[in-house]
């Protein structure tokens, strides 16, 4: 049978890809714990997790300071890292299946940058709504997000009706400028500290702890699940709107979906981290350049993958001019800005 | 299957269609046609749910069209889009599976074997499972709407909508999509709705053809009733000729390009462009001249631009004579595809030729007669059947422009007037000793300029007729008289 070992190499070549995903972020998460100031060896690092998280009757009793970094410092920022890396890289995904458009992400879109004056207007404000409290933060990102990428796409429509790759994203330039201004406006007037702000509008996932975590994981579920129940739906819409409804895909309500889960990924990062720009660009594009565009993998993949290397990035961050530490989002635009021209340039080779 | 009752509207305020109303019945194969900005893509747009409608009603198996849900809806039609651009490089068979998007269920939509089998069924009557590997884009137009047209059809869908489906194909996938929808309207009772451009391929495979103007029906018939000259170009506006299929009973539509001054340049095929020699006479035109002829090669109507009256032996014998004709004018220099070819076993310099001119037309009219085979066509059962070459050859040029019923009309004129000279001269049939009406093997040509005065009709007493009558009975006896004499010589 044929189909039969068609079918068995596509199931191995998934798994295989799975695998591989899998094994790096399991790379940048050991060596994301064990790098620093202090290093924490390997062995001791297993020993402590094993301590803290399965109880495992171990004889040797773990450093209690070595302890302390893993479980206090290293493990929360390399998770939070994680989180906001999974995030942005699955919105990024989504984004870009949604829009036909391989440069959108929550950055390249403004959206991050409508998280920002969300998470601004409550962290400088010190605004606390009643009863969500601690998660008001997160929610005002989230409101603020989905307010500007609504308003991107209908300003890029009544610009472009076929909403051109170039429109959307000098739409999103364009919103993102003045989101920014406005939020240094923000700053200025509410006479904080420059520097302080500045490292956070960067972004950077440095002494978080354990809080930020719990705030971000329960938008990084929800969201992610409605991306994965929709990758069927992305791959449609790739052939455009009207191809995806005559395929049998209700466009209005996935569509709308799509994007509130892309912001709910987008705006808890935000508000979590700052902005870091280009993950949802980067790490999308590689995962398609290696596996393939099909969403069903794409974006599970992309999760992956853009979890581990926000890891590796954040690691980068702290340790390079050590002892003291760049924003995260400095590397990251290292990294991405010249991805996106180089996507761009390829573009307009290939069109 | 599908009924449209009054379907008004368009983008925006601007209504494109007017009250659209017509049935499509199951199995059937229903062509759309009309000149551009008449509404086919938007009556397209709001049949497939796209586009949305305020007035009037769209019923689809007897269900009103926004009362299905885009997955219900997309399990019974399907559209094959007119062209298709992709943001990311899919492979072919990623791109049909995603026709079984509408029969998927659950969350996270699973693929059973019945989609892999499905699947691999469409892409083989489409022609695309030898490629399911390759990229999208890496595809030629052709070959990317045969996959989409996988796309659609892994749907499994009972209505069928084409845009213009052969768009982008050649030739041989033009007949081959078609045939496909037409099997597949026979034997699996697939309603297929297409918007055709070529009027002539809608003729061809439409069971039915509606043709929209200016947002309205003009008319819903079979092919043949819709398909009429004057409603054509009155609809697109343009000067068409509508002549019969040549193989099959339908119609086919042909423009006819605007032409340029040098088209109307007087022409006269007269002596001057006759050549006779002691093995061919030619006449060699400088256009090509529309034709009507029982020539060995040529015959039939068409077009050509020389003319070969070839000397053989007597004994002139071969299995394929057409061929060796082909070839005999290779090697002198023509075409055979342009040259209308007969053979005679006359002498050459026995033959007779005349220009008679009337007002403003003017035929110039050339024949070889040898009558050793003569016959009397009303006793014509009393001869065996032998292919020996043709002895009276008459060719008739016509300067002037002939409808087809002239060409008819001068062939029977030209025979009546051959007989006559026959009769004048008392050629005998010498099987029944009665007065002969032709030879055995007789051959005629009408070529005319197409240029000039239009001749509707050739007969007896038309001004054409007449010169056709005089000229074809005087060079028949001249011609006999020479060749008479010559026989006497040897």
């Amino acid at each position: 049978m044929p189909n039969q070992s068609i079918r068995t190499y596509l199931t191995t070549k998934w798994a295989f890809a799975y695998l591989i995903a899998l094994l790096f972020l399991l790379f940048a998460m050991t060596i994301g714990i064990s790098f620093g100031s202090v290093s924490v060896p390997i062995p001791a690092l297993i020993q402590i997790i094993g301590k803290e998280f399965f109880h495992l009757p171990i004889s040797v009793e773990p450093d209690v300071m070595l302890t302390n970094i893993v479980m206090n410092i290293r493990l929360p920022r390399v998770l939070l890292a994680g989180l906001v890396g999974a995030s942005l890289a699955i919105a990024g995904a989504a984004f870009q299946g949604l829009l036909r458009n391989p440069l959108a992400d929550p950055y390249t879109l403004g959206i991050s940058s409508g998280a920002s004056v969300g998470a601004v207007l409550t962290l400088f404000l010190n605004i606390s709504l009643p009863l969500i409290g601690l998660y008001t933060l997160p929610t005002l990102s989230i409101m603020f997000s989905l307010l500007t990428i609504f308003c991107v796409l209908t300003f890029a429509r009544k610009m472009d009706r076929s909403m051109k790759v170039e429109t959307i994203i000098l739409t999103g330039i364009i919103f993102s400028s003045f989101l920014s201004a406005f939020i240094s406006l923000m700053i200025a007037l509410t006479g904080e500290e420059l520097r302080q702000i500045i490292g956070w509008l960067m972004g950077s996932v440095s002494m978080r702890g354990w809080n930020y975590i719990a705030i971000i994981l329960p938008f990084f579920i929800i969201g992610s699940l409605i991306l994965i129940m929709n990758t069927q739906e992305l791959n449609a819409m790739t052939f455009g709107e009207d191809r995806a409804k005559h395929l049998g895909v209700n466009v209005q309500r996935r569509k709308m979906w799509i994007l509130i889960a892309g912001s709910i990924l987008t705006g808890a990062a935000v508000a979590v981290s700052g902005t870091i720009g280009f993950v949802g660009l980067v790490i999308p594009h590689l995962v398609r350049r290696i596996w393939g565009p099909d969403h069903k993998h794409l974006l599970p993949l992309s999760l992956l993958v853009g979890s581990g290397f926000l890891i590796l990035a954040d690691l980068v961050a702290r340790t390079i001019i050590a002892p003291s530490e760049l924003p995260i989002g400095v590397i990251t635009s290292l990294i991405g800005a010249p991805a996106f021209a180089l996507i761009l340039l390829k573009r307009r080779r290939e069109g | 299957m599908l009924e449209v009752k009054g379907l008004t509207g368009g983008y925006g305020n601007k209504a494109v269609l007017d009250s659209v109303s017509f049935d499509v019945h199951k199995g059937e194969l229903f062509g759309i046609l009309g000149p551009n900005g008449s509404g086919k893509t938007t009556l397209l747009s709001m049949l497939s749910g796209v586009l949305d409608y305020k007035v009037g009603s769209i019923r689809i198996r007897g269900r009103d069209l926004k009362e299905y849900s885009a997955k219900h809806l997309a399990q019974v039609i399907a559209v094959l889009p007119q062209h298709s651009s992709l943001a990311f490089s899919y492979t072919v068979k990623e791109t049909v599976s995603l026709g079984r998007y509408a029969h998927q269920t659950g969350w996270f939509h699973s693929w059973t074997s019945e989609d892999e089998v499905i699947v691999q069924r469409v892409m083989k009557q489409t022609g695309v499972a030898d490629f399911q590997d390759l990229h999208f884009e890496r595809l030629s137009g052709g070959e990317r709407q045969r996959v989409l047209l996988a796309q659609a059809l892994a749907q499994e869908p009972e209505i069928l909508f084409l845009d213009e489906p052969t768009n982008h194909l050649d030739l041989s996938y033009q007949k081959e999509l078609l045939d496909l929808m037409r099997k597949m309207a026979k034997e699996l009772e697939l309603t297929v709705i297409s918007i055709f451009h070529d009027l002539n391929l809608a003729g061809l495979y439409c069971d039915r053809l509606m043709l929209l103007e200016k947002g309205q029906i003009q008319v819903i018939n079979v092919p043949n009733e819709v398909l009429q000259q004057e409603r054509i170009q009155e609809v697109y506006r343009t000067t068409i000729e509508k002549h019969p299929h040549p193989a099959l009973p339908k119609p086919q539509m042909f423009i006819v390009p605007e032409k340029h001054v040098c088209d109307f340049a007087p022409l006269e095929i007269n002596e001057t462009y006759l050549t006779v020699g002691t093995e061919i006479i030619q006449l060699n035109s400088p256009i090509p001249l529309r034709t009507m002829s029982s020539g060995v090669t040529g015959s039939g109507t068409g077009w050509h631009q020389h003319f070969v009256n070839r000397h053989v032996h007597r004994d002139y014998n071969y299995e394929d004579h057409f061929a060796e004709m082909a070839d005999f004018l290779k090697t002198h220099g023509f075409e055979p595809q342009e040259t209308v070819g007969m053979m005679t076993a006359v002498f050459l310099d026995t033959v007779a030729f005349k220009f008679l001119r009337d007002d403003d037309f003017s035929v110039f009219i050339i024949v070889t007669a040898g009558v050793g085979n003569a016959i009397d066509a009303s006793l014509a059962d009393q001869h065996s059947w032998i292919s020996t070459p043709g002895t009276i050859n008459t060719w008739i040029f016509v300067n002037g422009h002939m409808a087809e019923e002239a060409f008819i009309h001068s062939i029977v004129t030209a025979t009546e007037a051959k007989v006559k000279a026959l009769h004048d001269l008392r050629v005998l049939d010498k099987v029944t000793n009665t007065v002969a009406t032709g030879t055995s093997t007789d051959s005629i040509l009408i070529a005319a300029t197409q240029r000039g005065k239009a001749l509707q009709y050739a007969g007896t007493i038309t001004p054409l007729g007449k010169l056709i009558s005089r000229g074809v009975y005087d060079c028949t006896v001249e011609a006999i008289k020479k060749n008479r004499k010559r026989i006497e010589e040897l």
